[in-house]
């Protein structure tokens, strides 16, 4: 396999809420072009390790770089410093701090395991909304609609990004009227009108059916062709995930515990374990 | 086919205006016969802005603020201070005297309510640093304390020869008619519709969604709060200078945190998240506290008074009125919805069958959706 560019490193990425480490000195990366599966039992520090990623926690103590630029770094401090029980000890960084829309401006582009859209807003405004950040204007063009040309293309990029989901015809649904799948389908869409290169999608088939499932494994892989990403990824449905990633990583109880291919992931005795108990003290 | 209801409904967007306009001309024909009728209006009119620019911060942006009579003290004050004639400021700072600074400046009145409006804007932007990272309650609490200052500081002694302290600032000069109350406030609506609908209205209306996803969009809160927060306070200073023209006369006591209640009445009514509803609300609030006013007359039926019928009867119909509005109709006279022709005739037409169905079943619900 030829070198790939990195495009996310994280190291020792540790998250302590008082005494509970929900992220545990976690390390990965992500190459370009590739579709990485984060998995693990409930619980594990999944959408923690997602909010470390794009600002929304600031960790307790490590870093995690994008495109070769560190977005987030932490060391802890004062009492914090105390109570600090992460494996990884402590080494002093230069604290970097990105808030979540800096960290969306940089590139990063995410859906949430409860759907987060505008829910009292229409399909098109959702995806509108998503464009405003790159827009040339400024609050007195908009207002005195100077910015036709920004608004208009703004109008049309997003018309065409929701004809590329199929969900043009329902431009003008309230969002939070649309159906479950077609929702989760909306969230991507207008994550993807960021202008992202990296996508993070948290739990992207949770709710839907083997059909739905089927579909969306197709779509992620033709969203990445199209736009040219690279998706990082929780799933909890281990078809979508053993067919579609290239590489796993897999997390228990905030550390990981393994891993690599989706082949190696479905022998790793350690992986087995996580998910189905360990067989010698369970008898039910 | 829906080009043709465009145009049917522009006619009649236009009929309605050149109605309002004649029953204006109608009105203006006679200032001194129809005189309270013109100040009802006038006073619904700039509280309708002020309403709006208050739905701008809570419906549109979902921050609940109450600072609204603060940032008005501020407009009011500054339109008093810069258009009371030259010659009337002896009369006018009889007991302390005016400071040398401002004697001399006097300023046209369209120059000193955009002034008025800055004004608040800029106290805005300063409250706004440490009082928006606060949120819906708190937010609330702390903006009202903040408005309780900014009159405490008007009223203060040490600026007796700005403000005139305790004794309130008259003589200002007062609206020429009553167009120019209703186009200067149909001005300050429009440029906030105009606001809501544009590619920033949208991003207000994201954070009122969801912050986290708002901010996953790439929309920095605290700019967009603050943002959302001077433009609102400039519309409410400038509504503030206008009820200084208005009132010809003011002081501290104006700006009591009943004025901001009055305010927030008039958004709840008309719905928080509706620009008409704001309008509506105004006009309904304003001109039904003055419809009432019966109620404060002695009342005799067949020569025995009603003891109730008494001053302040009506401010008892008044809230109770307001409670069953806000009991049955919760989300206020229009919701979230804004007025529409197509709207209006469903509602005018469904009226039968709605009446049909609550004989039918005996229970009717549903507040007026247009």
């Amino acid at each position: 396999m030829t070198e790939q560019k990195n495009v996310l490193h994280m190291k020792d990425v540790t998250m302590q809420f008082g005494g509970v480490v929900a992220v545990n000195g976690l390390s990965l990366d992500v190459n370009e072009h590739e579709i990485v599966a984060l998995i693990g039992p409930n619980g594990a520090g999944k959408t923690t390790a997602f909010n470390c990623v794009t600002g929304i926690y600031q960790p307790t103590y490590g870093s995690v770089s994008f495109q070769g630029e560190v977005i987030l770094a932490n060391t802890p401090k004062g009492k914090m410093r105390r109570q600090y029980i992460g494996d990884v000890w402590p080494q002093a960084l230069t604290p970097v701090l990105k808030t979540p829309d800096e960290v969306t401006k940089l590139g990063i582009a995410r859906t949430f395991q409860n759907i987060r859209l505008f829910g009292n807003l229409t399909v098109f405004d959702n995806v509108l909304i998503a464009k405003h950040m790159r827009a040339k204007q400024n609050v007195f063009s908009a207002t005195l609609r100077l910015n036709h040309a920004e608004e208009k293309r703004m109008r049309d990029e997003s018309m065409e990004l929701l004809s590329m989901q199929g969900l043009a015809h329902l431009k003008d649904e309230t969002a939070s009227s649309l159906p479950y799948g077609l929702q989760r389908r909306l969230e991507i869409a207008r994550a993807l009108a960021t202008g992202p290169s990296l996508l993070l999608l948290d739990e992207p088939a949770a709710g839907m059916n083997p059909q739905e499932t089927q579909e969306l494994t197709d779509f992620i892989r033709q969203i990445r062709d199209d736009y040219h990403l690279t998706i990082f990824m929780i799933e909890h449905h281990m078809d979508l995930v053993m067919q579609i990633s290239d590489r796993i990583y897999v997390l228990d109880f905030g550390k990981l515990i393994a891993q690599g291919t989706p082949d190696e992931i479905q022998n790793n005795p350690k992986v087995i374990e996580a998910y189905l108990g360990v067989s010698d003290d369970v008898d039910d | 086919m829906k080009n043709m209801t465009k145009n049917k409904n522009n006619l009649y967007s236009l009929i309605a205006l050149a109605v309002l306009l004649g029953f204006l001309a109608f009105l203006q024909s006679d200032t001194a016969g129809y005189s309270y009728q013109i100040s009802i209006l006038e006073r619904s009119a700039i509280y309708a802005v002020v309403a709006v620019s208050m739905n701008l911060l809570t419906g549109f942006t979902g921050l609940f603020s109450l600072g609204q009579a603060g940032f008005m003290a501020i407009g009011a004050y500054t339109v008093a201070i810069f258009t009371i004639p030259v010659s009337a400021r002896p009369s006018v700072y009889y007991v302390s005297g005016i400071s040398p600074v401002i004697a001399d400046i006097q300023l046209p009145v369209p120059v000193a309510l955009l002034l008025g409006g800055l004004m608040a804007a800029g106290m805005a932007a300063l409250i706004g640093i440490p009082v928006l990272r606060l949120k819906s309650d708190y937010l609330a609490i702390a903006t009202l304390g903040f408005s309780e200052i900014i009159r405490a500081f008007i009223a203060a002694p040490v600026f007796d020869t700005i403000t005139n302290g305790s004794y309130g600032l008259k003589s200002i000069p007062g609206f020429s008619s009553i167009f120019t109350v209703f186009g200067l406030a149909a001005l300050c609506i429009a440029l906030m519709v105009l606001l809501i609908n544009s590619s920033y209205g949208r991003a207000f209306k994201a954070i009122r969604e969801d912050e986290i996803a708002a901010q996953s969009m790439g929309l920095n809160l605290f700019r967009y709060k603050e943002l959302s927060f001077v433009i609102s306070s400039f519309f409410t200073g400038v509504g503030g200078g206008m009820l200084a023209m208005f009132m010809r006369s003011i002081d501290s006591k104006t700006f009591q945190v009943s004025l901001t209640y009055d305010i927030l009445l008039i958004v709840v009514l008309g719905g928080i998240g509706s620009v008409t509803g704001s309008v509506l609300g105004a006009f309904l609030v304003t001109s039904g506290r003055e419809l009432l006013r019966f109620f404060d007359d002695p009342l005799t039926i067949a020569g025995v008074q009603i003891p109730l019928f008494r001053s302040g009867f009506r401010m008892v119909i008044f809230s109770i009125l307001l409670m069953v509005v806000v009991l049955f109709y919760r989300r206020g006279i229009m919701g979230d919805h804004e007025f529409s022709w197509n709207g209006f005739f469903r509602l005018i037409q469904g009226i039968p069958d709605r009446l049909k169905r609550q004989k039918a079943s005996g229970t009717g619900k549903g507040g007026a959706k247009a």
